[in-house]
């Protein structure tokens, strides 16, 4: 406990290095995986390429990606940007997939008497789709949210500033104070973003708070084997 | 691009397979990894799978599980592999840090064998459990002649997950203690040898896709004839919008590697 006060800055540090490598991957993965998904929802064509592009990226482990992606871009290995693309891959990767059953899981007969009262293809898909599928995209980006986080730390056994950088000299100094404060810190911010996007999801989606928490366990439960 | 051709040329130097005084070889790290990877998917396995037939078959202790799977999952696993690794000495013979990367490789791998292992018993239509039940099957017959066969796809989609999961870590395990394909990685880096780094992640890559690709056909073909994936309604727990998505052919996506 001494160490965790002495060394606090450190850990300050690192924990900030940390949400920047994780919050970026987040969003855009996100806001990326909402017109894919609701493309592949629509389009089979769509739907075999891209869920079979990102599976495949989604196979490859993170320390490869954090390998590979400099290569392709051309940037230099200890770039932070690496772990941030490699990052937002696999936030597409789980996101896109999500996104894909939470569309396709509107039902047509609603689509169909939204098209009938008037609505044009965009209002329908901001009025009516995307707030049906809000609950389970909810779920969705809370996986993606542990996930990221819980990930980032890797990109600090290649030498690129994060939590998992604490790992890393704790074990190599046989020093366990500092990678157990490493693992709670990780552990606090996956629980503090997890809060931020309920309270998100509150806020942005009133009326589906009772169902939703029971389809939000559904959810989780079908995320862990989808 | 021209250095991943470089990491293929790597892979391809015969003299790269074989350890040296100054380098370990690509065959006895490839070994390794595999030996590493199989021993925990079989220990995972033969946990994970009997605790989540008893949650799919008895629909009991299932949010716990659901909690305990995703508080698993937030855990960082290169954190606890380090502390583990450091905190299990030398266990009668078995040099610790072996042992303690068999645990935290089960660890890591359950709760996505538990998931698929329950999910795949609770896709299975009530009313043909029920059929099986009226027609005198015991309990044991129902589990093992009625849910797992038509739950195979899921169970296999979680046991596809944990293999991957597993073959992740291992490679990272390669930073702490064992040599396995991740050694390479982690040598290139050290030694500014972007060569054998890429040629390193290239092999890592390849094994993740070909036990996939084994897998994904094992899966395909794991269906009793006759059934047609995910068809039935009246499943448990689950609601229309599921039922829709689940007619799609899954492919297993697994967290943390």
């Amino acid at each position: 406990m001494e160490w965790v006060w002495e060394n606090f800055s450190t850990i300050w540090g690192y924990t900030l290095d940390h949400i920047g490598l994780s919050v970026p991957p987040i969003i855009v993965g996100f806001v990326l995986s909402i017109p894919l998904g609701y493309w592949t929802s629509k389009s089979r064509v769509a739907r075999s390429v891209l869920l079979t592009i990102f599976s495949i990226f989604y196979t490859l482990p993170a320390l490869v990606l954090f390998v590979l992606v400099p290569v392709a871009l051309g940037l230099s290995i200890l770039d932070p940007n690496n772990v941030i693309v490699a990052l937002t891959i696999y936030a597409i990767a789980i996101m896109i997939r999500t996104a894909n059953d939470a569309f396709a899981s509107v039902s047509p007969d609603v689509r169909e008497s939204a098209r009938a009262v008037g609505y044009s293809a965009v209002q329908r898909f901001f009025r009516v789709e995307l707030p049906l599928a809000g609950p389970v995209l909810l779920a969705g980006i809370r996986v993606v949210s542990v996930s990221t986080v819980s990930l980032a730390t890797i990109g600090g056994f290649i030498g690129i500033p994060s939590l998992g950088s604490l790992f890393l000299t704790g074990f190599q100094i046989q020093f366990f104070p500092e990678i157990w404060s490493g693992i709670i810190a990780v552990l606090i911010i996956a629980g503090v973003f997890d809060l931020i996007l309920v309270g998100l999801g509150r806020l942005l989606l009133p009326w589906n708070r009772r169902a939703s928490r029971r389809r939000a366990a559904r959810m989780a439960a079908q995320a862990v084997t989808a | 691009m021209n250095l991943i051709l470089q990491g293929f040329a790597w892979i391809f130097d015969g003299s790269h397979w074989v350890t040296t005084s100054t380098s370990a070889g690509i065959g006895p790290a490839l070994v390794q990894h595999l030996i590493l990877t199989g021993i925990s998917l079989v220990i995972t396995a033969i946990i994970g799978l009997p605790i989540g037939f008893y949650i799919g078959h008895f629909g009991k202790g299932r949010s716990a599980a659901i909690l305990t799977s995703n508080a698993l999952r937030a855990l960082p696993s290169v954190g606890l592999l380090t502390v583990l690794i450091l905190a299990i000495p030398f266990i009668k013979g078995i040099p610790g840090s072996y042992l303690a990367d068999v645990i935290v490789f089960v660890l890591l791998g359950l709760p996505s064998m538990l998931a698929g292992a329950y999910a795949g018993l609770e896709s299975v239509d009530r009313q043909t459990i029920d059929a099986a039940r009226a027609i005198g099957m015991t309990e044991w017959q129902i589990l093992t002649k009625v849910e797992i066969p038509l739950g195979a796809q899921l169970i296999l989609g979680g046991i596809r997950s944990t293999t991957l999961q597993i073959v992740a870590t291992v490679t990272i395990a390669s930073f702490l203690t064992q040599v396995t394909l991740g050694t390479f990685i982690i040598d290139g880096l050290n030694q500014n040898n972007y060569v054998k780094m890429i040629g390193g992640a290239i092999l890592v890559a390849a094994l993740a896709l070909l036990l996939d690709g084994i897998l994904a056909l094992v899966q395909r073909f794991a269906s009793p004839r006759g059934v047609s994936r995910g068809t039935t309604k009246d499943k448990r727990n689950t609601a229309r919008g599921a039922t829709h998505a689940s007619t799609q052919p899954r492919t297993p996506i697994t967290e943390g590697n």
